[in-house]
């Protein structure tokens, strides 16, 4: 989403997305001419007229798990959004008794929040673990 | 005379030349301020509609359309800019 109209975005799919990804963007682009969606979401630069670089993990409650925002010129990481996807979607299956430390990755360990882990954390988790 | 604009990510922009601080405006701006907060995780997504451009043809999309999945909501500064 961006306060471009639809227009350019089709211009912008068509002559250089499609350029880059087969078949252009495959999900929808959308326009905020004016930038009230983006004022809703907090990251609307009215300055300059923009919206800043913002993204938001949903889930299907319709409730917002995560967020993180730039600047313009630095761009994100789609692999990291893939994984706070993948430990959001744990989470809620195990419906919340599973909890992912930091660096988790899918098929790594995860922890069982409750009374038996307070303070006991270091035994099975290592800081090494959070780069492996 | 005009200048050469710098090539960025950000749009230029420009705007009113010469004084325009008023006070009224000052209270405009306060109470957009007061609206324009960062929202929460653990809330609720603001709901909306927007004009949208989706496998060649224009579309509509309304947020609350999606629920029941997951939802990645991207904004960024503008089509054609750099990363």
């Amino acid at each position: 989403m961006s306060v471009d109209s639809v227009f350019v975005h089709k211009m912008w799919n068509d002559n250089e997305i499609t350029k880059m990804v087969e078949g252009g963007v495959p999900f929808p682009m959308l326009s905020d001419g004016g930038g009230k969606v983006g004022t809703a979401y907090g990251i609307y630069n009215e300055d300059a007229g923009v919206e800043n670089r913002g993204r938001f993990i949903i889930d299907p409650d319709g409730v917002v798990q995560a967020y993180e925002v730039l600047t313009p010129p630095v761009g994100r990481n789609v692999s990291e959004t893939i994984r706070q996807i993948q430990a959001f979607q744990l989470v809620r299956e195990s419906k919340g008794t599973e909890a992912t430390p930091s660096g988790w990755k899918p098929g790594k360990l995860t922890l069982h929040p409750g009374p038996d882990l307070v303070g006991q954390v270091w035994k099975v988790w290592k800081t090494s673990m959070e780069s492996e | 005379m005009a200048e050469t604009a710098e090539v960025g990510c950000a749009r230029p922009t420009g705007g009113l030349v010469g004084q325009q601080e008023t006070t009224e405006q000052h209270t405009t701006q306060q109470t957009t301020q007061e609206v324009k907060k960062m929202i929460q995780v653990g809330k609720p997504a603001p709901d909306f509609v927007a004009p949208a451009y989706h496998k060649g043809q224009f579309t509509s999309v309304k947020m609350s359309d999606y629920l029941g999945k997951w939802v990645v909501l991207c904004f960024y500064p503008g089509d054609f800019t750099f990363v």
